[in-house]
């Protein structure tokens, strides 16, 4: 095949692929700032800041960010604790069960997330414990766990063994090295790991409808909305916010992870 | 000497150093957290949900009760409900199809024409719409598809109202409007789910040494020869992974199905209203077995085809 140089239709598809995918995220960006306050009408007729303002001294919507806040927070804690034991634990020695152990930690993600959620509210049912910011918690941090697992092990194994030998040698003792040696190692991936985390939890909705009870996330919220279109800017605003908070982690968590194989975000 | 050290140090010291010396207890220390919250909490749920299927639930007083019965897993089988299972897995294999096409001219781009800043580039131009909120997304494409939207204007603008309408006669695949059309629900599972088809693809394209397409070249085959003898069966296995993605995504989604489309039950959506407004926990759990053995098929299948290789 013809190496150096794309023909013009390979361009034309590669280049339209990326315009498909961006297209309707710039449609957000642009109503966002539309002036008119019950229409969907393109072009848009002009454009306005007024509706950030509006959005913002809404209570409910006040609500629904502090209560998608904490719980992201809460969730990534959890996860970034689970998912680097289970890293260490599994990044080096065979043993087992080990391989069923890798499974069930991706399971969250890999069955559909109506399963997940369907399964812990029946639990939650059965046991008694009512809806709320604990048992959404508890859903959202499964799911991260794998995310913060991920990054973790990638970056394991790429540390050199011989850097804990060494130190080992040099007289510190297990916590030392952990803390001087192997923490500032894992540090960005732990960084990128939860951000990831967070985004993906802010932006849950599918086991968080079985979860949260009668408690509203942002993206609760924002579904709320669509079924009755009541305040479109006030939604349209929302949905950027969203937008930005669950795309900007990629960012800096490519930036974090780059130059090694470890892929940050490939396994959504 | 370090055993002295070992009994003297402070209490985290001696921790650390009888971790150290026993392999065993250090990694036993290390799974119990992880390990009582996904099997306690995850698979706990998990079973808990599939024993509740077998639970009986009396459409006369609307309560279930734990006399065991297989009635909900026969029901699954109804014509009715047989109906709903196979519209969400035609679904899922139009998609899947459709996001392989669309997401391997891009990849392949990505692979074998970009380096240094534009493969980054559109490494995060991929990445950046894939971890973008689902919910949003399946908002803009509302707006998108709604009376007076964007897509009209498009179709407006360029003349093609008669080619829109024509797809929209087609039974089993149009609609009244764009936004109450299957069609419209498959374009934007497609748009959805798009990234997770690219990026297996790219990396399995990354792996295909350039060597074997100039040795190809070499031997005669033209360019469709090539691909079609070389690129594409080595890319077999990022397709199938990919598809793993869109295929089990497609297949448990209950929002876009509600939003975007003709009525008619998805396989999520009918979960969701057995345990909600019908309140027939027991069918809701039968329910979600369907996805989980069309899964577990699906993945034995494009496991042979090495999908798992390339993850």
């Amino acid at each position: 095949m013809h190496s150096d140089r794309a023909s013009w239709g390979l361009r034309l598809a590669a280049w339209g692929g990326l315009v498909f995918l961006h297209f309707p995220i710039l449609i957000i960006l642009l109503y966002a700032f539309n002036t008119e306050d019950a229409a969907f009408s393109f072009p848009p007729k002009g454009l306005t800041w007024k509706w950030f303002s509006v959005a913002l001294a809404r209570p409910d919507v006040l609500q629904a960010i502090t209560l998608s806040l904490q719980v992201a927070c809460l969730a990534t804690l959890i996860a970034l604790i689970l998912g680097t034991l289970a890293a260490a634990a599994l990044y080096r020695r065979s043993f087992f069960g080990k391989q069923a152990i890798s499974l069930m930690l991706i399971l969250p993600i890999a069955l559909p997330g109506i399963i997940t959620g369907i399964a812990l509210l029946s639990a939650f049912k059965r046991l008694g414990v009512e809806p709320g910011l604990f048992t959404i918690v508890v859903g959202h941090a499964t799911f991260c766990v794998v995310i913060v697992y991920n990054n973790v092990i990638a970056r394991l194994r790429r540390t050199s063994q011989s850097l804990i030998e060494a130190s080992m040698d040099l007289g510190a003792d297990g916590w030392q090295t952990f803390l001087y040696i192997i923490l500032p190692n894992l540090g960005s991936a732990l960084l990128a790991g939860g951000m990831l985390a967070f985004a993906l939890s802010f932006d849950e909705i599918i086991v968080t409808t079985f979860t949260a009870g009668n408690e509203r996330t942002l993206p609760i919220w924002l579904l709320n909305q669509l079924s009755r279109p009541r305040d479109v800017p006030v939604t349209n605003v929302v949905a950027m916010l969203v937008m930005l908070v669950t795309m900007l982690p990629i960012l800096g968590a490519y930036y974090l992870t780059r130059g090694g194989e470890s892929v940050a975000g490939s396994g959504k | 000497m370090s055993v002295a050290v070992a009994t003297t140090g402070t209490p985290l010291r001696r921790l650390g150093n009888l971790l150290y010396r026993r392999p065993n207890l250090y990694l036993l220390m290390l799974l119990i957290p992880p390990l009582l919250w996904f099997g306690a909490i995850y698979l706990g749920s998990l079973l808990n949900l599939l024993w509740q299927g077998f639970y009986t639930f009396d459409d006369f007083s609307m309560t279930v009760t734990p006399e065991l019965t297989l009635v909900n897993f026969a029901a699954l089988f109804n014509p009715a409900n047989f109906d709903i299972i196979l519209r969400t897995l035609s679904m899922a294999v139009a998609v899947s199809l459709a996001s392989a096409a669309l997401a391997f001219p891009i990849a392949w781009y990505m692979a074998r024409y970009t380096t240094g800043r534009t493969k980054a580039f559109f490494y995060i131009a991929v990445m950046m719409p894939m971890w973008a909120s689902y919910i949003v997304k399946t908002y803009a494409w509302t707006l998108l598809l709604a009376k007076g939207g964007v897509a009209q204007w498009f179709v407006q603008r360029l003349h093609l109202e008669g080619l829109l309408q024509l797809l929209l006669d087609i039974p089993g695949v149009g609609g009244s409007t764009l936004s109450t059309s299957h069609l419209g629900r498959f374009l934007v599972f497609v748009y959805i789910w798009l990234p997770f088809m690219i990026l297996p693809i790219q990396a399995s394209l990354e792996r295909l040494p350039p060597s074997l397409l100039q040795a190809s070249a070499d031997l005669g085959a033209k360019p469709r020869q090539t691909f079609m003898q070389v690129v594409l069966p080595l890319a077999v296995p990022g397709i199938a992974a990919g598809s793993i993605f869109t295929f089990s995504l497609t297949l448990g989604d209950f929002i876009v199905p509600q939003l975007v489309g003709p009525p008619g039950y998805f396989i999520g959506s009918m979960v969701y209203a057995q345990q909600g407004a019908i309140g027939n926990m027991p069918m809701a759990a039968a329910f979600t077995l369907v996805p989980i053995v069309l899964i577990a098929v699906y993945l034995s299948i494009v496991k042979r085809l090495g999908a798992f290789d390339a993850l």
